[in-house]
């Protein structure tokens, strides 16, 4: 099993993703302008402020040459995970539905939350126990997710399906106003996956939790399955 | 070759300085310093040299008022690796792991635009700290502002200092992991912004910042040259503020967290790969103080050609060019071979890479406009013969700082004074500030904000550092000397209680105007105190920078020194905590426990001006207490330990059972007057928690932890949720209200 993570310039995350997706496989980093994903198994688009992020979170990222893999390796069922920037380079790339808004706070928050696993079988949750909320850090400026329920304009925008809601805050703790107390969501194929909370981040007790480790794991039972049939 | 330098002209009467007398007055520079300037140079600066020795003969880059004093601060120890004059201080950690850090201010230009301001100084800290080799782990900030109560102005740069400092550290991917922020109306219009940070290299990787190699090129790296930030280290730090500092604002410098992090990657792979021959980040006075400080460290000379300066407005003349502070620029040395390689990892980075021009073995910077020869200093006379001044302290003969107003009126009993301790500004809990801060990329941080007396980050191998900042302004206007040699004791408190022992420290000195003896004298005083302080505790000051001439109209702020303390405990797992932990654990007093209301918080709630004695310490009793908490707290055998310092032991206590969401009952008999309860003695006493049979030995049992409230018998009794609804209020009416001046 290999991950790969994605660094563009101004990702802060990257080694931390590589760091907790080796404690359950193999994990490279991606170069942005590269457009090799040397045969990953899956891929990490991690938190940061790609290209600075002067304008909105990741509207320049999507361009990257590495995106153009990313998007073909998404289109053939390749398993991707965006973390906070990810999750807004991912639905910037309209590999996701919806995107990230500012807080309603309108500032950076930096906090441990419990979120609530939505499903058991999503190839990114179904090794995470059945039940118990996920004690994961979030910190952002950008996290709002927000996706209309109608398409009121005829953009052709696709309503968000229950089922691709796969992470939402528990009672009381969404940080940042999101719509439905959305945490994270998939696309309607189910192999694309952005969330705000931050799973590389609650990897160990000793810093903090080790919940998010679950969301790693179940990529890994997932490929390794895949590998088997 | 290019003709020699003619612009200024001949000297003629040495006395005669009269003709430029506006022009250098306008700069900063007295009328003595620049008849030096005319013998030093046997002639009259042009216009570039002039700047140039403006900037360098500044206080904020000469420290010619305080470069004597701090001869004074012991800076040898046996984990030193680089002690103060380099970009940051080192020391060792084991396993071949190095933590260099330096605390650093940017008082002046945040009291103009505290955003950019706040911002900047973070930027500046960390390429100190990338500029000796080390990656950048952890940022500290310690911030003082006017009372946020009485002064929307206050608010507001609270606000928006905050604010920059998170975009700056949160945008680079560098977590600020703690910090200290208090109020007095001495800062109202001089706020003090001081950030630290810490970075970690191993120690063949170190490099230091003197020029080698005559021959090798002198390249510059990142951020394009502006207007912005020109005689900021003349113009903002070394004058006090007056009427119409909006004009200053132009000197405040932008930052751009995204090209620095693109800089400092750049910087750390070039080093990786052994490219470098020397390294200086580009701060106060840009391309003149790097460029000389490079020279003159390595006893060497530069040609450096302002032409080749890449600029990102056109026009700028050669003294913009020397002075400007653009941020985001480093300054390297490189031998001629390795150019090439030098270029192509820039490229990789997107960061722009431009030979500026060589080393040379004539002790001279000379620069050039293309062909043409601009300027042609001696660097020593740049570097080493600014003036020192010698200082002229005197105590005082009247109070220096009048009352605060009174925010109690003296009736209150002891459980109401402690809810309005925890509620006070300076005591109520930070969350709404540290949590705009990232405080775990990196993936080191053990403790966060609130969970401990100290940060501790995780090193590799099952070590960790740990970190406090601390500095108290009140206390040291009440006795300067002995104020900030308990700064040094609470750090080393707060250090014990992780369990780490001291490994080095960084200090930053805030003060008035050192011209007026008063302001000389806390000086002399305070640096006296710290000297002893960490000569007791065997702790070397490898780094650090002063700040002077915090002064409004009104008078000087707080002295404030503010000190960094870098510490090592070798088994993370058994980190301390602050909380409360379990039913029935005992609660005991250690070390020598002196406390004193002089300059405490209550106090100043009470309308009291900060004076008074504080109560005498002996340091080596202080020291021996830290080695028992520190051995305790790693012997495992604690389930939590808690420093006594502002507000005293009741809200030590309050803090503790808050953390660890449990009450605690003292013993009937214990002292519970008001000075017992809430006098301070920063660094003398601890509250450590745990199976009663391990604390016998180490202090006096005091209570117990248990319940749902902080009972002090005979004195209050207080749910900790009262307790924690107060401190979690105290400051929320502040951070969070959108306050815009503009």
């Amino acid at each position: 099993m290999k991950f790969g993570v994605v660094r563009f310039p101004g990702s802060c995350d990257d080694v931390d993703a590589v760091l907790a997706a080796g404690r359950v496989g193999e994990a490279v980093m991606l170069w942005h302008g590269d457009r090799d994903l040397q045969g990953v198994d899956a891929v990490v688009v991690p938190g940061g402020f790609s290209y600075g992020d002067y304008l909105r979170p990741g509207a320049i990222a999507r361009f990257a040459p590495v995106m153009e893999a990313v998007g073909e390796f998404a289109r053939d069922g390749g398993l991707v995970l965006g973390i906070c920037n990810g999750f807004q380079v991912l639905c910037e790339a309209g590999l996701l539905p919806g995107a990230l808004l500012p807080n309603v706070s309108l500032r950076f928050v930096c906090r441990q939350v419990q979120v609530e696993v939505m499903s058991e079988y999503s190839p990114f949750t179904r090794a995470c126990p059945l039940g118990e909320p996920l004690s994961i850090p979030v910190k952002h400026t950008t996290g709002r997710y927000y996706a209309p329920d109608s398409d009121p304009h005829g953009c052709g925008v696709r309503r968000l399906a229950d089922t691709q809601i796969l992470l939402r805050y528990a009672p009381g703790q969404n940080p940042n106003g999101s719509d439905r107390d959305i945490a994270g969501v998939c696309n309607a194929a189910g192999n694309v996956f952005g969330l705000m909370p931050h799973p590389e981040h609650a990897v160990d007790p000793l810093t903090g939790s080790s919940d998010g480790l679950w969301i790693f794991e179940s990529i890994r039972a997932h490929v390794a399955d895949r590998v088997a049939a | 070759m290019s003709r020699a330098i003619t612009s200024g002209g001949s000297p003629g009467g040495r006395t005669s300085s009269g003709t430029r007398a506006s022009e250098f007055r306008a700069l900063g520079l007295t009328d003595s310093e620049y008849e030096l300037i005319l013998v030093l140079l046997d002639r009259h600066p042009n216009d570039v040299e002039l700047a140039m020795f403006s900037l360098m003969w500044s206080e904020h880059c000469s420290y010619k008022h305080s470069k004597r004093l701090l001869r004074r601060l012991p800076t040898e120890g046996r984990h030193v690796l680089m002690g103060p004059g380099e970009n940051a201080g080192a020391v060792d950690v084991g396993g071949g792991l190095a933590v260099a850090f330096k605390v650093e201010s940017h008082n002046h230009p945040s009291a103009v635009e505290p955003f950019q301001g706040a911002a900047t100084g973070v930027g500046g800290i960390l390429r100190d700290v990338f500029a000796v080799g080390a990656r950048p782990i952890a940022i500290l900030d310690s911030l003082r502002f006017g009372e946020p109560a009485a002064s929307e102005r206050s608010r507001y740069l609270l606000e928006r200092a905050v604010a920059g400092i998170g975009h700056y550290g949160n945008s680079i991917g560098v977590p600020t992991v703690g910090g200290e922020i208090y109020f007095d109306e001495s800062y109202e219009q001089n706020c003090l912004i001081n950030a630290m940070c810490l970075g970690l290299a191993r120690h063949e990787r170190l490099i230091r910042s003197a020029a080698v190699g005559p021959g090798n090129v002198l390249v510059l790296l990142g951020a394009l040259t502006g207007r912005d930030g020109i005689g900021g280290a003349s113009v903002l730090a070394s004058a006090e503020f007056g009427e119409n500092d909006a004009d200053k604002r132009p000197s405040v410098q932008i930052g751009d967290p995204f090209t620095e992090k693109k800089v400092m990657e750049c910087c750390l792979e070039l080093l990786d790969r052994d490219l470098l021959a020397s390294l200086q980040d580009l701060g106060a006075a840009g391309l003149t103080s790097a460029a000389s400080e490079m020279a003159s460290k390595g006893g060497l000379g530069l040609d450096l050609d302002v032409a080749r300066v890449p600029l990102r407005e056109p026009g700028m003349e050669p003294f913009e060019i020397m002075v400007s502070e653009s941020q985001e620029r480093m300054l390297c040395v490189v031998t001629p071979e390795l150019v090439d390689e030098v270029a192509a990892v820039c490229e990789r980075w997107e960061v722009l890479c431009t030979a500026i021009g060589e080393v040379a073995d004539h002790g001279r910077l000379r620069l050039f406009d293309g062909e043409e020869m601009v300027g042609d200093l001696p660097v020593a006379a740049l570097v080493d013969e600014c003036p020192m001044y010698e200082l002229e302290p005197a105590p005082p003969d009247m109070p220096l700082y009048p009352p605060p107003p009174a925010r109690l009126g003296g009736r209150e009993s002891p459980r109401e004074l402690l809810l309005a301790l925890l509620a006070s500004a300076d005591l109520a809990s930070r969350r709404p500030v540290f949590e705009q801060y990232d405080c775990i990329v990196g993936s080191r941080t053990v403790r966060r904000p609130d969970e401990a007396d100290a940060a501790v980050l995780e090193l590799p191998g099952g070590a960790a550092l740990a970190i406090s900042i601390d500095g108290n302004g009140r206390r040291v206007a009440c006795d300067p000397r002995a104020g900030a040699a308990e700064a040094v004791y609470e750090c080393s408190a707060n250090l014990a209680c992780v369990g780490a022992e001291p490994l080095g420290l960084t200090n930053c000195l805030n003060f008035g105007n050192p011209e007026k003896p008063h302001v000389a004298w806390q000086l002399v005083e305070a640096v006296e105190g710290l000297a002893r302080a960490c000569e007791a505790l065997g702790v070397p000051v490898v780094g650090g920078n002063v700040s002077l001439y915090n002064e409004a109209p009104d008078g000087p702020i707080l002295p404030t020194p503010v000190v960094g303390m870098v510490g090592r405990l070798p088994d993370v797992a058994r980190a301390g905590r602050i909380g409360f932990a379990a039913e029935g654990d005992a609660i005991a007093l250690v070390g020598p426990y002196a406390p004193s209301l002089s300059g405490s918080e209550l106090a100043k709630l009470r309308g009291t001006a900060p004076a008074g004695a504080l109560p005498v310490m002996e340091p080596h009793a202080v020291r021996d207490a830290h080695d028992q908490v520190r051995d305790a707290v790693r012997s495992g055998a604690l389930s939590s330990a808690h420093d006594i310092s502002e507000g005293g032991l009741a809200v030590a206590l309050a803090e503790s059972c808050i953390a660890g969401e449990i009450g605690a009952r003292l013993k009937v008999g214990v002292d519970s007057d008001e000075v017992a309860l809430f006098g301070e003695a920063p660094g003398a006493a601890f509250l450590v928690s745990g199976p009663e049979a391990v604390l016998s030995t180490l202090g006096r049992v005091i209570g117990r932890v248990g319940g749902k409230a902080l009972v002090i018998p005979g004195s209050l009794e207080v749910a900790v949720s009262e307790l924690r609804a107060a401190r979690e209020g105290g400051l929320v009416q502040y951070a969070t209200s959108a306050v815009w001046s503009e």
